[in-house]
């Protein structure tokens, strides 16, 4: 994308005025997405993102600045405005020389989306349109989606790192909606990996369709939720995002620096339950949120956070390792070439425990089973969350029984996760997410065991 | 500078084929982002970007294709993609570009000289003076982050049907961060102030709120479950009413996705509801002169005393169901196609200030923050759960603060069981109006 000499030169003239470090971060990425709706092909997009972020870190201030010209010219003029903002003179002339990095693949992939024609993509979706209908006579609309990105990326900084990546990526969403006496019910599904168009030999389409279309229509006799708290059961790879946003964000230092997590200063403390370890794995192959090295160029690691209900570490990113004197552990994460990186999560999971599912259930006598958690919210400073239950049925006397029209599940982070009694031995991964920390999507995945929480608040209507 | 890029849309558009209808929409942005943290400047994002969306149908058929860039040979490219994938899509009787409707257009000043011109220290130093000034209010209140930020867009579109249009619009806004101590308990607040320039700004204001957010809420319990009367802050408001729109979205209904899809003429609101979208109103901080799809931006009243009047339809939604566009099509950027959204809601107010209506309420909640409401609200079915805290009301005073609790409804009841609405309209940085707003008989979950 961009030769090395014109990147030294680059570099160096971003730290002319001073500044202790200079990155250029560069991207070329195309994006197929069709959309199918009501039962037409309404749009294939196709995208073209490309350009380059310049950072200029001197003492504590980062200047940013982008463009999307790629030439010596376009970069120079960028790493000058970067500089400017970072300070306001000084400087002397420093020499940069990089060291090209070793090529890394955490996730290989088999066919390229360039490599596919799009009748092949459109295809999936017409497949995945008729499952869905076929699935039952109550589903009055289904809504699908198929989406995949290849993105090359250049990273090189004034340390000498200089990495280049290919990062691939392919999704389909499917949302069904089913009509009956009571009103309308949706379900949803989706599936993404960091693989090319092989996806669709590893998950079958019409499987997930259907599964949409079941959530759906099984939410047409659905009664409406209860109301206060309640034991609550979570079915394996459905409430991992629930450890992404009410633990995982407060152990990222960036937040830990500034006091905006309850996870502050808790190092080598009981923070859960014994049960519980907490990883985030970057490494994970073939998931949404793996990659090969993070968007500063340091290679993705696989970190345990919390290890048998005992805070081990945060994340870090460039700035706050460099800031507290610690090495970097692959979070340092963004949205594009037009975002600062920041502390991220990749793929954060709960590994397993040693009940078996059944009888997490059979041990309940009146509480929530939640097959589906939807998008939620946390306050880190407080660990207080929101998250929808998308696909829900009561528990009473150990069996699952009746399902639960949608509504929210409360709670508080911290105490979630000590409050966690029963872990199964049935780890699975979840649907591919998209965190939007500060505005920036990243795509990040979770997963965990079924496991049992004590006492979560359910704000239903039934009294 | 908009002339620029009007030319390069009717490029665009001047290389339709026979039987082809070709829309360009060509945008160029600049901004400014400032932080600031304990009194120095942590980060200085100074950016511009570009780029260009194409739509061509043809036969019924739609293709879309963007870049990032208005490079002439990238431009060349994103045609030709779009043409490509025009034969992918289905044929819809309905496809097609919007066309001029001869509404007038209402002009509204979005272009500030002073904002365009203002210096760099000046904004460092409005985000300086609004850490400090927050830092001063009360002692136990510290600042996670204080921002400056500004905008400035110039937009052109041009299509084969004859629409062409181009303006720039700027803007600018200062947010801050807060953190409250006490003890153990940490809690967080924030506070925003925005202007077409920074001469609007009320610092003082954002300080004050930014730090009585964050203290307000020290020391507060979780409440007994039960069904109560809740009084909405505007702000809380604003945000119900959002998703609100996505049950009048004309696109929604169409498909058959909305739960007002056919209760146009029902009584679906208690009568001293009026609910209308009218970004001509220059109060409005999303009032604009012309919708994503370059057609006269205008007013709309959707719920008039109680009663379904109609729903915001973009050009292709109101064709499919036999309307005409109320000038509703947004748009995200050159990456997308239009949609169809609300772009300035308004309820309209009632006389009493929000103490009255609180002294109105024998047992009651005042609810001054939501969480969870994407999550929480189906607007298909109308289930509505969301996380919430705020201020005990008894006997028609406000008393304890409580958080972690849910309040949980259908939207189909709520707007039925709308008591009041408030005098105090406050026109937030939002697609709607916030208002003071009384509904008895939601259902509060906590302990």
């Amino acid at each position: 994308m961009i030769d090395q000499d014109v990147l030294e030169r680059v570099l160096a003239t971003a730290v002319r005025t001073g500044a202790e470090f200079a990155e250029v971060y560069a991207e070329d990425k195309r994006s197929t997405s069709v959309a199918l709706d009501d039962g037409r092909v309404e749009q294939v997009t196709s995208g073209r993102d490309r350009g380059a972020g310049i950072r200029v870190v001197k003492g504590d201030t980062t200047g940013f600045a982008h463009t999307a010209d790629l030439s010596e010219t376009g970069l120079r003029a960028a790493a000058e405005a970067a500089a400017a903002a970072a300070s306001q003179g000084g400087g002397g002339e420093r020499t940069i020389a990089l060291t090209r990095g070793a090529e890394r693949t955490v996730s290989p992939i088999g066919q390229f989306p360039d490599d596919v024609r799009k009748t092949d993509k459109v295809a999936v979706l017409q497949r995945i349109d008729e499952a869905a209908r076929g699935a039952g006579a109550g589903i009055v609309q289904v809504s699908a989606g198929y989406g995949d990105s290849s993105k090359h990326v250049l990273i090189a900084n004034t340390d000498g790192v200089f990495v280049t990546d290919r990062q691939v990526r392919t999704l389909v969403r499917v949302t069904a909606v089913a009509n009956g006496d009571g009103g309308m019910q949706t379900g949803s599904q989706s599936a993404g990996h960091t693989m090319g168009f092989e996806l669709f030999d590893h998950i079958d389409v019409d499987d997930l369709a259907r599964d949409a279309a079941r959530i759906a229509l099984t939410k047409l006799h659905a009664r409406p939720a209860p109301s206060g708290a309640l034991p609550v059961v979570i079915k394996q790879g459905s409430g991992g995002v629930l450890f992404h946003e009410a633990c995982g964000h407060g152990l990222e230092a960036d937040l830990v620096a500034k006091g905006g997590s309850v996870y502050r200063g808790k190092q080598g403390e009981l923070v859960a339950s014994p049960l519980v370890t907490l990883v985030d794995d970057g490494t994970m192959t073939g998931e949404w949120g793996a990659i090969a090295y993070d968007d500063e160029g340091h290679p993705s690691q696989y970190n345990v956070l919390i290890e048998n209900g005992v805070l081990t570490d945060y994340m870090w990113d460039y700035l706050r390792a460099r800031k507290e004197g610690r090495r970097q552990s692959g979070n340092g994460r963004r949205q594009s070439y037009q975002h600062l990186p920041m502390v991220r999560m990749t793929n954060t999971y709960v590994l397993n425990g040693t009940d078996e599912p059944d009888d997490i259930v059979r041990a309940t006598e009146y509480g929530v089973y939640v097959a589906k958690l939807g998008g939620g919210s946390v306050n880190t400073a407080t660990g207080d969350f929101v998250f929808g239950m998308t696909e829900a049925y009561l528990i009473e006397n150990g069996e699952i029984t009746e399902p639960l029209r949608d509504g929210n599940l409360i709670g508080n982070g911290p105490q979630v996760l000590s409050d966690i009694d029963l872990l199964g031995n049935d780890f699975a991964m979840g649907n591919p997410g998209t965190c939007g920390k500060d505005g920036q999507g990243v795509p990040v995945g979770d997963g965990q065991p079924t496991l049992r929480v004590k006492s979560m608040t359910i704000g239903g209507t039934a009294a | 500078m908009s002339e620029q890029l009007q030319e390069i849309a009717d490029r665009v558009v001047a290389q339709a084929r026979p039987g082809e209808q070709v829309e360009a929409f060509v945008s160029r942005d600049s901004e400014t982002d400032i932080r600031v943290y304990e009194g120095a400047v942590e980060h200085f994002v100074s950016a511009q970007s570009e780029g260009i969306g194409i739509r061509i149908i043809r036969d019924g058929r739609t293709g879309f294709a963007y870049a990032g860039t208005l490079d002439p040979a990238a431009i060349a490219e994103v045609l030709a993609e779009a043409r490509d994938n025009v034969e992918f899509g289905t044929h819809d009787e309905w496809a097609g570009l919007a066309e001029p409707d001869g509404v007038d257009v209402v002009e509204q000043e979005l272009w500030n000289d002073a904002l365009a011109a203002y210096g760099t220290d000046h904004k460092i130093e409005l985000a300086k003076e609004l850490e400090r000034l927050t830092l001063g209010i009360d002692s136990r209140v510290r600042v996670d982050d204080s921002n400056y930020a500004d905008v400035a867009v110039e937009t052109a579109v041009a299509t084969t049907t004859g629409i062409r249009r181009n303006g720039r619009e700027n803007g600018c806004y200062v947010s801050i961060s807060t953190l409250a101590d006490d003890g153990d308990e940490t809690q967080t607040g924030f506070g925003f102030s925005v202007g077409r320039s920074p001469d609007q700004f009320d610092l003082a204001k954002a300080a004050k709120e930014a730090a009585d957010r964050a203290t307000r809420l020290l020391g507060a319990t979780k409440p007994a479950s039960k069904r109560v009367t809740v009084v909405l802050d505007p702000y809380v408001t604003a945000m119900f009413l959002g998703v609100i729109s996505s049950t009048l979205n004309g696109e929604a209904v169409s498909k058959g996705r909305s739960l007002f899809k056919d209760r146009l003429g029902d009584a679906v609101a208690n009568p001293i509801v009026t609910l209308v979208d009218d970004p001509t109103n220059t109060l409005a901080y999303t009032a604009t002169d012309l919708d994503g799809e370059g057609l006269a931006a205008r007013r709309n009243v959707l719920i008039d005393r109680g009663v379904l009047q109609g729903f915001v339809h973009n050009s292709y939604s109101a064709r499919r169901v036999g309307a005409q566009s109320t000038g509703n099509a947004v748009r995200g950027g050159f990456k997308g196609t239009p949609g169809v959204g609300c772009l300035a809601l308004q309820l309209l107010p009632g006389t009493r200030d929000q103490a009255a209506l609180v002294a109105d309420v024998a047992d009651g909640v005042l609810v001054q923050s939501v969480q969870g409401l994407h999550s929480g609200v189906n607007p298909i079915s109308g289930d509505f759960s969301v996380g919430a805290s705020g201020l005990v009301i008894t006997n028609g005073q406000v008393g304890a603060p409580i958080r972690e609790f849910t309040i949980a409804s259908t939207l189909q009841r709520m707007l039925l069981d709308v008591v009041e609405i408030g005098g105090d309209v406050d026109w937030l940085p939002m697609r709607a109006a916030g208002v003071s707003l009384v509904i008895r008989d939601i259902t509060l979950s906590g302990a």
